[in-house]
């Protein structure tokens, strides 16, 4: 133990110093302390609210773009290739792993364009027609052209495009949801 | 035990302007730091009385970081260990905070025997001291068990080995062990359940009792009156006191300090580590207690057979007794150590036998070369755990999905069918339901297969008025969808 530490400093008055009193020697100790505790404590705070602020500064909950396929795969492309992609949707320390069904069409300039089969009316998946060569949503009877743009029916707008990019040679796509029965794409998870 | 020469300053004015006087006036904030400041100490201020402050002092630290682990933790078999990896991996200074809140648990067992072995030496717990005495020995076992209820906590493979010893080691008490064990556990076996038990004790029960108990022991401190040095009268001080504040509020604050610097420095250069997942089917795992439980631990290996009711009951009942009864077995005012060869000399012997225990037990660790070899297994399983990066847990939702498409190929195809005909639309992916539309899931113990045919085909009126259209599909792909559909649990 340190009794010996403790013992050499005995307990006798130090001499106040010039023009100081006790009591005023206590009270500047004392405020010293008082901002010495708090500035040590705001030290030790800042990795607690570091902690508790972290989904503040990071993305807790995200959307990975899934891959579709390789791009070879719709380069002749005459009618719109369904696929089905894995979806990973990851909130904070769990992730879920769900299907959708997307369709890769290209628009009138050539360029890719993945619409979701979410129909923009009230949520049914939407088949391609080959017979009549449109999309036609079985529930309510909303028709699509081959590039999702709208034909007739209850909807409200084309079907929904999805965010695409490619990274070697790959197709990925960005799933979303949107609003339904609103004339214009609005994204809600 | 205000017999001090501070002079009492007059009761604030009622008139007295600012708003610290305000405060004053309203809570009388001033006289209760008085009081917490003023406490004299026979004989001065000492470096050997630090080790009560610095302990409270890493106890709030506890009761902060916990709260705030709390944030990210989830107490259950499946999510405890990923909730504690996202701590440690994801979360910003997450390693940090758990390292502080785990490396604080071993800090205060090491301040505790300080605390502890001081008071004893300077045989601080005599005079009228019985009560005080008592309710440290309460706190030391709140302490032991909030390290032993934290420790599981994790669920990595230490953790949980380690807990199965520790429970286990319970069941070995006659007549009640085996309860006892079933008790903690809540069951046979280890399980979510005794997470959820160790976590209550940890965070709601043992917090409580060890607040209640701190404050008894530092109402029944100022009760009595702090004891002074060796060669100081335990029932009536003689010596010279000095006042608590400031010379020994500012011994103190200094331990603390370094206490907080040398926490700080250990959590970031060496943070804590987090080993992979229990697997209670692994048979090699060799486990192996936080060092101070390791006494202990070789203790209970010397006792087998008949004679374990000695050594497991009969000792530790006997030295615990010992203990506990010390202020009423020692009444005599002799406090300076030279003085008490018995007391003394007991302590020497108890210090002795448990440093010479975890030693032992290091020892035959390093010399049996299966048991090393497997340590050093574990510890290189542990260092590549950290290593890699956190990996999110696959939500339950997603693997029925999943695992429904592999079981049968018709009602693989059966599975394209309803999702290209909308089915999910309304009745949720995998038939779970939606607010829209009923669950499928578990239909086929209620319905047969022709019967749900025949209700795909011609949807009862209700059916109809819900939104369900009649399908119409060729004769195969109706096939797939009723089995994919009579699939769904």
């Amino acid at each position: 133990m340190c009794a010996c530490a403790g013992d050499s400093e005995a307990t006798t008055e130090k001499p106040s110093a010039p023009g100081l009193s006790l009591e005023n020697r206590r009270s500047f100790l004392g405020a010293l302390l008082g901002v010495g505790s708090i500035f040590v404590g705001a030290l030790l705070s800042v990795p607690l609210i570091r902690f508790a602020l972290f989904p503040l500064l990071r993305r807790t909950t995200e959307l990975k773009s899934s891959p579709v396929g390789a791009l070879s795969e719709f380069s002749p492309l005459t009618e719109p290739a369904m696929r089905t992609i894995q979806i990973e949707q990851v909130d904070g320390w769990r992730k879920a792993i769900s299907e959708k069904a997307v369709y890769i069409t290209k628009d009138q300039q050539g360029q890719f364009r993945v619409l979701t089969s979410v129909c923009p009316h009230l949520g049914c998946t939407v088949p391609w027609n080959k017979e009549k060569n449109q999309f036609l949503c079985p529930c309510h009877g909303a028709t699509f052209a081959l590039d999702g743009s709208r034909i007739s029916g209850p909807s409200q707008r084309g079907m929904d495009t999805l965010e695409t990019s490619v990274q070697d040679g790959q197709l990925l796509v960005r799933f979303q949801y949107f609003r339904q029965l609103v004339p214009h794409k609005e994204v809600i998870g | 035990m205000h017999a001090t020469q501070h002079k009492e300053s007059n009761p604030p004015a009622l008139s007295e302007p600012g708003v610290r006087a305000w405060l004053n006036r309203r809570t009388g904030l001033d006289a209760l730091l008085r009081t917490a400041l003023y406490e004299p100490i026979p004989g001065g201020a000492r470096l050997a009385y630090v080790f009560g402050s610095a302990l409270l002092f890493i106890f709030i630290s506890q009761v902060i970081t916990g709260v705030f682990l709390a944030l990210y933790y989830v107490p259950s078999a499946d999510h405890a260990h990923t909730t504690v990896a996202y701590i440690t991996k994801t979360v910003t200074a997450g390693s940090f905070l758990r390292s502080l809140h785990a490396y604080g648990a071993s800090a205060m067992i090491v301040v505790l025997l300080l605390h502890l072995s001081q008071t004893y030496i300077y045989g601080a717990y005599k005079g009228r001291r019985e009560l005080l005495w008592l309710s440290g020995c309460v706190l030391f076992a709140l302490i032991l068990g909030m390290a032993f209820t934290g420790y599981l906590l994790p669920w990595d493979q230490r953790a949980y080995f380690a807990t199965a010893v520790g429970t286990n080691a319970a069941s070995e008490i006659p007549w009640v062990g085996e309860s006892l064990k079933r008790m903690m556990r809540g069951g046979t076996e280890m399980g979510t359940l005794t997470i959820s038990r160790f976590f209550v004790a940890h965070v709601f029960l043992l917090p409580a009792c060890v607040f209640a108990l701190v404050a008894s022991h530092i109402f029944l401190f100022r009760q009595a009156g702090a004891a002074g040095p060796v060669n100081e009268d335990p029932y009536h001080p003689k010596q010279k006191p000095e006042l608590f504040y400031p010379r020994q509020v500012l011994m103190d604050l200094s331990l603390t300090a370094l206490l907080i610097i040398g926490l700080g420095l250990l959590c970031f250069f060496v943070p804590m580590q987090l080993g992979p997942p229990a697997n209670p089917a692994d048979a090699q795992y060799v486990p192996r207690p936080e060092w101070y439980y390791l006494p202990i631990f070789q203790w209970l290996k010397y006792w087998h057979g008949a004679a374990s009711v000695v050594g497991i009951l009969v000792i530790p009942t006997v030295l615990v007794a010992a203990v506990i009864a010390l202020p009423f077995l020692d009444r005599g005012i002799e406090r300076r150590p030279w003085k008490r060869p018995v007391a003394m000399g007991a302590y020497a012997f108890v210090l002795f036998a448990l440093v010479a225990l975890g030693l032992r037990s290091q020892y035959l660790d390093k010399h049996d070369p299966g048991v090393a070899q497997q340590l050093a297994k574990q510890k290189t399983e542990e260092d590549e755990y950290m290593r890699k990066p956190f990996e999110p847990e696959l939500s339950s939702a997603s693997l029925t999905a999943a695992n429904v498409a592999l079981a049968d190929p018709l009602a693989a195809k059966g599975k394209t069918i309803f999702e290209a005909q909308s089915c999910n639309a309304c009745h949720g992916d995998a038939g779970v339901g939606t607010a829209a539309a009923p669950a499928l899931a578990g239909i086929a113990a209620k319905v047969s297969p022709d019967q749900l045919a025949q209700l795909f085909k011609h949807p009862t009126a209700k059916m109809t008025a819900g939104g369900m259209p009649p399908m119409d599909l060729p004769p195969d792909d109706f096939k797939a969808l009723i089995t994919y559909v009579g699939s769904l649990k």
